[in-house]
């Protein structure tokens, strides 16, 4: 059923007896054109092959439910300021995908963009900053640069007078803002079954069949299913999913927190993030404060975090924002987060026929859904990747094409 | 003071000679000492206590702790105000302020409720299924709509004024919980002489004994657990924590709590802190968190008036405190009926007793017999009615008969769900009990056991027991002989439980999240949408996403799931709780460090002389450097910086450079290391002298510079970046350490250790020998550029280096830290006939820049030692960090941007660091970018900007034109590509005679 005021209205006057299922919970079949791996990004991935290149026989498989990976567990933040040429035109793309997602989606995933802030503290950051802003408006992405009065206005409850750091402005996208994360994942996957697509949960894959280089399938919890292609897109666990067809990936697996406030009445405009610090918040149309800062810094599957990066992305809070001490923290979590060696994703074929990979999403994962999407779904339906997702390359590890947008080197925890 | 009408005479554990005046909703109300904001707002008859989040429902009560999803208010005012507090967990004072929020204009009539009436357009996720016409409204319109009617309590918005403090403990044994089971495992841990630390959220020890009226051993229970924690508090290895709550378990045996401090007062007393956040490693912890009630799901079970039994014995027997004049009891377990006695005792009349199951034991009978309670087995309730206050109840009979019954009182039993969110904190999911009907710990946590209730023993002489017993064995598991105490004569309690989740065919909005109005029918939209999983359920319908943590609405929303679905409970599954198991002020988790205190200030030796001397400061990283010296008269900082530079470049000049990086390099094989960690050679240089040098990480790309001085055949001096200090350190360290640990050589930062002052300008060598005297020779034979030489002078160590970043004969002075005072007054005075000019970092960057020395900007960690003009400076002779991956293709791309200077082709205009290079009359897109501005300055000896950048093939296009690009602050210059060398290019003024 369409989704409208209108038939909201309808079934309101129903008792909403008419609401079908939101995706069809689909039962494996023995075998696909395309079977792709993650509820995530895979969904998404989905959705375009079968809406931009006509493929219908697809399966998405999760371990789980739908969006219980990255997709759902994320800070919510889309934004496309991004500094090197292999990167902004893809999160640029991925920006004017969300623009359109719902009217694409016919789900109201509730894109706001309520303007993402980057405070700067030094005019060395102002200068980093600028630099930053150039390349966005060279690709025609939205970005100014505001200077300390511009933020006051936008932001008043700020430190800018007892602050360790004072600041000095900020680097302002308009329109950057969040977007509802769990609408995300159930509005692809709705928009995906509705196209034929079988989005089949609590399906684990257990490993590939691969003979003589060319991937033919994938075992799983739920038995083997035979594939053209196999496409990976399991954030968190690319580098377990992957040892499974006896690859190594350039990633290292990290826990980042994220926490969200009790409920509150609207104080914070749009995202807003500390420059002295790493500190990063906004707040949810629900009220709750969404903030984070730094994974913690050791390698880990569990999916839990450790209060010493509580304390610091706290300190930054207070630092910056000083309202916030008598606000409570009311949730935290601790997710898994594939930090590739230049803080860059991977969308690329593998050297095994027929399987590719989509990983190394970092903490920046939640932004890049449509565009990941569409162009892994690109990747697979065409064999040639998309112009804007080129330089994400499996090799560029190995031919120095590196896109480390902080400049931190190979140290996946400093990404 | 107005009297408190629902407040009974005697009896309760508040103090009556203590009066404390309060006000709610601006309106004055008196209590006692040892209320609660709720109890004393229950003893004075408030019903209506607060609005629930989507359709504004008028709410009272439903608990009495922790677990309350109703009863929230904004406590305390102005800069204080802390919204969303739950008042079932303030300890009264006096003076207390509390508003009802999440209402407009007044609790009482609130416009918002109209939502009620517009429910089923706002069931479960209604959201996503409109708002999408047209797009533009949904930042203009919709969007700032729900954002307004959502959220609960407001922010004050000004910064906490109050201060909070952490501390670091360490025991044998935690006790988490001081109810019948936490006080017996601290008793039982405590006695054997282990460190034991016991906590409670509540304001006093005894949990449930505190509203209970059984006895142990003969007196009342409260009394027992009165003795008990005397006995604990004489022990001097007993650590009491009340009003504290472990919230969080954390890798290793660490526990997360929160003590309140001084939230119990109207403002801290000087020097306290409001709160204290407890980081407590403990070996062994016992669980003892006790059991949350479940209410059960019928139409109008959130009116004012409706709680659970347990809030309902609370209220009674521990505040005196009577919720309402005429009571009905429904319950579907044991525990449920022990209300009907205390509700007698406490003279409130018993309308009826419904219980949905068809038998019950004798015992309860008899209990509702001798209150003269009418029974109704095998009932249910139907309907509560009332607006802002129960007025009555329709029952349904086994005989399927409807009974309309009066009641302002309704005490609801379901079981309890044991509190085990603790044990959930490593990602452990709780296991379903057939024969209590809900979920217990089954993975414990390493060192953690589980006592009393929160196992799941409800019986009382169960709990005693599990709580000795779990405490006894923590002491010994940690090396203690501890012997289990006597667990104390209890009369037997049935504790039987048939859990009823929800009652079919009720009328009324049924609520599964109090605070989130998740009703029994958005459950069931879930279900039919295929949201099924439980956490689907969680995230669509938010059911257990309000503050008060699902606490009471989890486990029954996933019950009635599971009823819809066909399903069992433990196949339908179960959420994970996480940390924190109460939610928890985010100022706590920041402590002191806070405004100025968000990080440490780094002064360096010579600060105060530079205040004295007015100098502005700036931040570098955590340090603070003079960034120039203002003299009267000057009309901006770009006067004096020009004045400071040319002072420098035609007299002398004095800049304090201890900020910089130094580490001390010792051992036979210094040389061999620095080899490893520079691109070029260190081992050959001659005692004496210093190099400049560039280290690499390991992918290859630049990463820091500096000059690095050898004192004698087995010692070096290395000198760094002030950003890279510490990261220079590190690196040095995981190579000594980690990839060479067969070298003879030890690394030790001096940073802090030695202050430093570059002494550069024409006249730099006079002053020194003005300050200096014989104790060394300056002759440039004696003491060339790169010389270095290390003396003793005026009864300390000093250290010369010839070194110059300004391009002048310069030289750089270093001594003691605590002797740094003292020098740069002693250099300023042996400069005084040569005009000495203090100069300051700003000023410090003109003249590198004009020299075209890199510095921060260029080594941004994008850029190669190629990219910089040091590519021929990497040793073919010998290896060194990063060189393999210096050699891959994308680091050696000729298209790679190169640098180089730049000039305005107009002098007038100014340049900015960050442009973007464009060839002339190229469109402004990605692909014409050629490269990027990283440093400028205005350059006095020039009269024009200069700049610094990197841009592609840049040393083969000196004397070509390009667009410095910079939209972002409406900069567009025509830009000269030149030499980055600006001044004295020859490098004469260096070799000043």
């Amino acid at each position: 059923m369409q989704f409208s005021a209108l038939s909201l209205a309808y079934n309101a006057l129903t008792g909403h007896r008419h609401w079908k299922p939101t995706w069809r919970d689909a039962a494996p079949k023995d075998a696909y054109d395309i079977v792709i791996i993650g509820g995530g990004h895979g969904l998404a991935a989905s959705y375009y092959l079968a809406k931009e290149f006509g493929f219908r026989n697809i399966a998405v498989l999760d371990k789980g439910w739908i969006g219980g990976g990255n997709i759902g567990r994320n800070t919510t933040i889309v934004r496309s300021n991004y500094l090197l040429p292999g990167n902004i035109p893809f999160y640029e793309l991925s920006m004017k995908l969300w623009e359109k997602l719902e009217d694409d989606l016919n789900y109201n995933t509730m894109v706001s963009q309520r303007g993402v802030l980057n405070l700067f503290h030094s005019d060395a950051q102002r200068d980093a900053y600028a630099r930053r802003g150039n390349a966005m408006r060279l690709e025609g992405v939205d970005a100014q640069l505001l200077h300390r009065e511009e933020v006051r206005a936008m932001a008043p409850f700020l430190n800018f007078d007892n602050g360790r750091f004072p600041i000095q402005g900020g680097l302002l996208q308009k329109r950057g803002g969040t977007v509802r994360h769990d609408a995300v994942a159930w509005g692809y996957a709705r928009a995906a079954s509705d196209l034929g697509v079988d989005v089949v949960q609590n399906c684990e894959v257990t490993g590939f069949r691969i003979d003589n280089g060319k991937v033919e399938g994938v075992e799983t919890s739920r038995g083997f299913i035979r594939a053209g292609k196999v496409a990976v897109a399991v954030a968190g666990n690319s580098s377990r999913v992957m040892s499974l067809a006896g690859m190594r990936l350039p990633i290292e697996t990290h826990v980042l927190q994220a926490f969200v406030s009790e409920g509150l009445k609207p104080a914070i405009p749009g995202v807003i993030t500390f420059g002295a610090g790493h500190f990063y918040i906004s707040q949810s149309d629900k009220g709750g404060l969404v903030f984070g800062g730094d994974i913690d810094g050791y390698n880990s599957y569990a999916q839990r975090g450790n209060l010493p990066v509580i304390e610091d992305v706290c300190e930054g809070g207070m630092a910056v924002m000083p309202m916030l001490g008598r606000a409570r923290l009311l949730r935290g979590w601790g997710g898994l987060m594939d930090m590739s060696m230049d803080g860059s994703p991977i969308i690329d074929r593998t050297p095994i026929d027929g399987l590719y990979l989509n990983a190394g999403w970092c903490y920046g994962g939640f932004k890049a859904t449509p565009a990941s999407g569409f162009c892994f779904a690109h990747l697979l339906a065409t064999g040639t990747p998309h112009p804007t997702a080129e330089a994400y390359r499996l090799d560029r590890f190995e031919t120095g094409h590196l896109i480390d947008e902080k400049g931190v080197g190979a140290q996946p925890n400093l990404h | 003071m107005s009297p408190q009408p629902n407040r009974r005479a005697t009896g309760g554990l508040i103090d009556r000679s203590v009066s404390l005046n309060f006000s709610f909703d601006g309106k004055q109300y008196g209590g006692f000492a040892g209320d609660t904001l709720a109890s004393a707002l229950v003893a004075n008859g408030v019903t209506l206590v607060g609005r629930s989040f989507k359709y504004h429902r008028p709410r009272g009560f439903l608990t009495a702790g922790s677990e309350e999803p109703n009863g929230l208010v904004e406590l305390r005012t102005g800069a204080r105000r802390e919204p969303n507090t739950k008042a079932t967990t303030v300890e009264l004072y006096n003076g207390l302020a509390a508003m009802s929020q999440n209402r407009w204009p007044s609790l009482a009539f609130d416009i918002q409720s109209i939502n009620n009436w517009f429910s089923p357009l706002l069931g479960a996720g209604f959201y996503y299924k409109t708002f999408m016409w047209p797009g533009f409204l949904w930042e203009k319109l919709y969007e700032p709509l729900i954002r307004r009617s959502a959220g609960l309590g407001r922010l004050s918005m000004e910064s906490d004024p109050d201060s909070y403090e952490k501390v670091h403990a360490f025991c044998d044994v935690l006790v988490i919980g001081g109810g019948a089971a936490g006080l017996m495992a601290a008793l039982a841990a405590g006695r054997s002489g282990a460190r034991v630390i016991l906590c409670d959220e509540d304001f006093r020890f005894g949990g449930r004994l505190l509203s209970e009226r059984t006895e142990i051993d003969g007196t009342p229970c409260a009394e027992w657990a009165a003795n008990v924690v005397a006995e604990l508090d004489g022990l001097p290895n007993v650590t009491l924590l009340p009003s504290t709550t472990v919230f969080g378990v954390y890798d290793g045996g660490t526990y997360g709590a929160i003590e309140k401090v001084s939230d119990h007062l109207e403002t801290p007393g000087p020097g306290q802190p409001r709160q204290r956040l407890w980081k407590i490693v403990a070996k062994r912890s016992v669980l003892a968190a006790g059991a949350i009630e479940r209410p059960i799901v019928f139409g109008g079970n959130d009116t004012p008036g409706v709680m659970l039994a347990s809030a309902v014995r609370t209220y009674v027997n521990r505040y005196a405190a009577n919720p309402g004049k005429r009571a009905v009891v429904f319950t579907s377990s044991d525990d449920g009926w022990r209300t009907i006695a205390d509700l007698a005792a406490a003279g409130i009349e018993i309308a009826a007793v419904v219980d949905p199951r068809l038998q019950v034991a004798p015992s309860l009978g008899d209990i509702a017999k001798r209150a003269h309670a009418p029974v109704f087995l095998g009932a249910r309730l139907r309907e509560a009615n009332g607006g802002h206050a129960l007025a009555s109840l329709s029952i349904i009979g086994a005989d399927n008969r409807e009974r309309q019954v009066r009641a302002d009182l309704l005490a609801v039993a379901n079981g309890s769900n044991p509190n085990i969110g603790l044990t959930n904190h490593y990602g452990h999911r709780p296991v379903w009990n057939e024969e209590i009907s809900a979920f217990v710990a089954d993975v414990l946590l390493p060192g953690m056991s589980v006592a009393g209730a929160a196992a799941g023993r409800f019986a009382l002489a169960d709990i005693l027991r599990t709580g000795a017993d779990a405490g006894a064995k923590a002491a010994e598991d940690t090396g203690f002989s501890a012997t289990m105490p006597p667990v104390p004569a209890t009369t037997a309690d049935p504790v039987s439980a048939t859990p009823l989740w929800h009652v079919d065919k009720s009328r009324g909005k049924a609520f599964v999240d109090f605070q989130n109005d998740v009703t029994a029918k958005d459950v069931a939209l879930a279900a039919q949408e295929g949201f099924r999983a439980i956490e689907h359920l969680k995230r669509y319908t938010t059911l257990g996403m309000a503050t008060d943590q699902g606490k009471t609405s989890s486990v029954t929303g996933l019950a009635i799931m599971a009823e819809l679905t066909g399903r069992s409970i433990p196949v339908t599954g179960v959420t994970i709780a996480r940390p924190p198991h109460v939610p928890v002020a985010i100022g706590a988790f920041a402590g002191i460090h806070t405004g100025p205190h968000f990080k440490p200030t780094r002064l360096t030796s010579g600060h105060r002389w530079a205040e004295e001397n007015g100098a502005s400061f700036v931040e570098a990283g955590q340090w603070l450097r003079p960034q120039w010296f203002s003299r009267p008269g000057e009309m901006d900082w770009l006067e004096t910086v020009n004045r400071e530079v040319l002072a420098v470049r035609n007299g002398v000049g004095i800049c304090d450079v201890s900020t910089l990086g130094k580490i001390d390099i010792q051992g036979p094989d210094a040389g061999i290391l620095l080899d490893r960690v520079y691109i070029n050679m260190f081992s050959t240089l001659a005692v004496g002298r210093a190099r400049y040098g560039m280290m690499l990480r390991e992918d290859g790309f630049a990463m820091d510079d500096g000059t690095t001085a050898r004192f004698s055949e087995t010692r070096y001096v290395m000198s760094t970046t002030t950003a890279n200090a510490a990261k220079a350190m590190s690196h040095l360290e995981f190579a000594r350490q980690v990839l060479w640990p067969e070298l003879d050589v030890q690394t030790v930062s001096i940073t802090e250790q030695w202050a430093q002052y570059a002494v550069a300008g024409p006249n730099a060598r006079k002053l020194l020998q003005n300050l200096f005297g014989l104790a060394i020779d300056l002759s440039p034979e004696a003491f060339p550029y790169m010389g270095v030489a290390e003396f003793e002078f005026g009864g300390t160590t000093v250290r010369l280096f010839r070194l110059s970043f300004s391009g002048e004969l310069a030289y750089e002075v270093a001594v003691p830290a605590h002797y740094g005072d003292a020098l740069i007054r002693r250099l300023m005075a042996a400069g005084a006939e040569f005009g000495v000019t203090p100069y300051g970092t700003e000023a410090l960057s003109v003249m590198r820049i004009e020299k075209g020395h890199v510095a921060g900007n260029e080594l941004n960690g994008q850029t190669t030692a190629g990219d910089l003009g040091f590519g021929r400076m990497m040793s073919k002779k010998k290896d060194f960090i990063g060189r393999t991956l210096a050699a891959r293709p994308g680091l050696v791309d000729p298209e790679r941007p190169v640098f180089v200077g730049f000039k305005p082709v107009d002098p007038s205009r100014r340049l900015r660091a960050g442009a973007h290079f464009l060839g002339l009359g190229k469109a402004a897109t990605t692909a014409n970018d050629e490269g990027y501005m990283t440093s400028v300055a205005y350059s006095p000896n020039l009269g024009h900007w200069i700049g610094l950048g990197l841009i592609k093939h840049g040393p083969e296009r000196l004397g070509e034109r390009v667009r410095a690009y910079d939209p972002i602050r409406n900069g567009d210059v025509e830009v000269e590509i030149c030499s980055p060398v600006f001044v004295d290019p020859e490098g004469a003024r260096l070799q000043h005679v």
